[in-house]
């Protein structure tokens, strides 16, 4: 059920300053795609413009092409709800609903975009995206109990598991661990494992020891200096990242020799 | 250590870095309260003072008193800080001392009447003693009630559209006008109304709804500007999980934004009803007065509302005039007591609907 994702030229805006310019990638099916690069290289802007989050801002947007399974999702008779229902997205500060219960939380898209489900095949799927989010076990005695009494890191899986309920084909991450502790982090990491074999993941993250964990691919972003806009410097398998990448401004960022 | 100065080592023989200083025992402040309290009881007794100049005698004392003895064991820091507790203290009581004033008074000449006849008799075919405001009560309930539920769907709609939707020329103008709206005078949006309901039913109309009407116009903006404040609290990621999700917008609005934000509104909109339940001079110009039961605010019939009803009451006794007066206080009384009620309400629905954590 996971799609590829073929972005070409794409240019991103706030208004009338270019805060991306340019960016081709291919994004495969069935793998993670890690994003890393310096702090304001527009690695999150081009995170939101896969799945039109973008355009939320007032004054932004894209041009050029996102394809995903032969449509492209900026043209003109593309449904941005549409879109997102097929390309969820998990932010960087866990965010579940304050006024609904865990159980709530994760069946609120489901719920919520009209579907009328019947209690059980409900229960079922909430069930099921929580082991899927690998929060089950410690939540399913108080499914009743709001979402934002539990911790940092199961906040986090929550909103993972509220993005997967809603069965997309792609999951993008806005540095989904920026937030949590060590041992958080690394139970999100094995959830990202377990989950490539189902979905497209895209991951932004600052932390390239977890790009170098996670993903299969990984594409550098930099920028060339305040208020130039952020590009993509180069894109391949994450071992050939980290071990010899082709460009000189990979290898410096990589090594922490960046400036 | 590295950090002193050594010229400061050199002159002065003190530590190097004093942090021990003087401090007030903990009654200072009372002894000299006491202390100045006397010296106003003393002008008050010797001198002829009066007793709000003694009172303000008395807090000046005080005042340079704990300052200077501060000042002298302290230092400059914590006696300005005692100056300042002083003054924010005595800005306090000052501010009770209406609030107080009026309870009492409220309380000592309305609970005169405050009794079951008051509550269950109108004021017909009553001349002197007895009668009640039974017929006030019940109108000023209607149009009220009325009023709020014309105000609250404007009010609420006109607020989600200037948070959630409202961009450009349109959103401002809205804005403009509804904070225009909320400095209108009673007396103008009573003319408003009479002027309204003239275009229907004639001259002279005296009618509940156009009551209703004209509180609703001194309540839109309220309930506007509080439904506003409190959808702007809440967080942008809830809308955009929502988004990401593949939620479409209104239902965002509806199912999201609303429920997070609802127990702000709601104690807004109570306290909108709470700030038009005891306008009088618009109903006086639409609703007019009425010794009767009057149920159907629809109809060309004077209504009576309570702040009219104690407003006429008190402005024209009949004769004896004592009862009349009784009445006046008891009516006051009573809408003090709602709007009272209406706040309390306003509390246990906003934590009833309080997003719970844990």
């Amino acid at each position: 059920m996971a799609k590829s994702i073929d972005v070409s030229d794409l240019n991103i805006y706030y208004g009338s300053f270019l805060a991306v310019q340019d960016v081709t990638m291919a994004i495969q099916a069935r793998s993670v795609t890690a994003l890393i690069g310096p702090s304001g290289c527009g690695k999150s802007t081009f995170l939101r413009s896969l799945n039109r989050m973008h355009e939320v801002i007032p004054g932004a947007r894209v041009e050029g092409k996102v394809v995903i399974d032969g449509q492209d999702l900026y043209g003109p008779d593309i449904d941005p709800v549409g879109v997102r229902r097929q390309i969820g997205m998990v932010f960087q500060r866990p965010n579940p609903f304050p006024t609904m219960s865990i159980y709530e939380n994760t069946a609120a898209g489901m719920r919520l975009n009209n579907r009328k489900l019947p209690k059980k095949d409900l229960d079922e799927k909430v069930e099921r995206s929580l082991r899927a989010a690998n929060l089950w076990e410690e939540v399913k005695d108080r499914l009743d109990r709001p979402g934002s009494g539990l911790s940092g890191g199961q906040q986090q899986r929550l909103c993972i598991a509220r993005a997967i309920a809603v069965e997309p084909q792609v999951l993008l991450m806005d540095e989904p661990c920026s937030a949590l502790d060590p041992i958080s982090t690394l139970a999100i990491e094995d959830l990202i494992s377990d989950l490539k074999e189902r979905y497209t993941i895209v991951i932004v993250t600052h932390n390239m020891q977890q790009a170098a964990r996670v993903s299969d691919r990984t594409g550098f972003f930099t920028i060339a200096g305040t208020g130039k806009p952020g590009h993509l410097v180069e894109m391949d398998d994450t071992s050939k990242i980290f071990s010899t990448p082709s460009n000189k401004q990979t290898e410096d960022y990589i090594s922490g020799r960046f400036g | 250590m590295t950090t002193a100065t050594p010229q400061r080592e050199s002159t002065s023989g003190l530590a190097e870095m004093p942090l021990v200083r003087g401090n007030l025992p903990n009654w200072a402040p009372w002894a000299t309260l006491v202390g100045a309290a006397l010296v106003g009881v003393a002008a008050s007794m010797g001198l002829g003072l009066h007793i709000a100049l003694a009172i303000l005698l008395a807090m000046l004392v005080h005042s340079v008193a704990i300052y200077a003895w501060s000042r002298a064991v302290e230092g400059g820091r914590r006696a300005t800080d005692r100056l300042v507790t002083t003054i924010v203290t005595s800005a306090f009581l000052l501010a009770l001392v209406p609030l107080i004033s009026v309870v009492v008074t409220v309380l000592q000449k309305g609970l005169v009447r405050f009794d079951s006849e008051f509550f269950t008799f109108s004021m017909r075919g009553i001349v002197g003693e007895g009668g009640g405001a039974y017929h006030a009560i019940i109108g000023t309930l209607i149009v009220t009630g009325l009023a709020a539920a014309i105000s609250i769907p404007i009010g609420l709609m006109s607020a989600v559209y200037l948070v959630e939707y409202g961009r450009g020329r349109l959103a401002k103008a809205v804005t403009f006008f509804v904070d225009v709206m909320t400095g209108i005078p009673s007396i103008v949006a009573g003319l408003f109304a009479y002027a309204l309901f003239v275009l229907f039913f004639g001259p002279g109309v005296r009618m509940g709804l156009a009551g209703a009407v004209a509180l609703s116009v001194l309540m839109v903006p309220v309930v506007v500007r509080s439904t506003e404040e409190m959808l702007k609290l809440v967080p942008n990621e809830l809308r955009e999980a929502s988004y990401a999700l593949g939620i479409p917008k209104w239902r965002t609005v509806v199912k999201i934004v609303l429920p997070t934000a609802v127990a702000g509104i709601a104690s807004g909109v109570t306290l909108a009803i709470a700030r038009v339940i005891g306008e009088t001079a618009p109903l006086l110009i639409v609703a007019g007065t009425t010794t009767a039961l009057n149920l159907n605010p629809f109809e060309d019939s004077r209504m009576a509302t309570l702040p009219v009803f104690s407003y006429y009451s008190y402005a024209l006794p009949g004769v004896p005039r004592e009862p009349y007066l009784d009445r006046a206080w008891a009516a006051a009384l009573t809408l003090i007591l709602i709007v009272m009620a209406l706040n309390l309400a306003g509390r246990i629905i906003a934590r009833l609907f309080a997003p719970r954590v844990r």
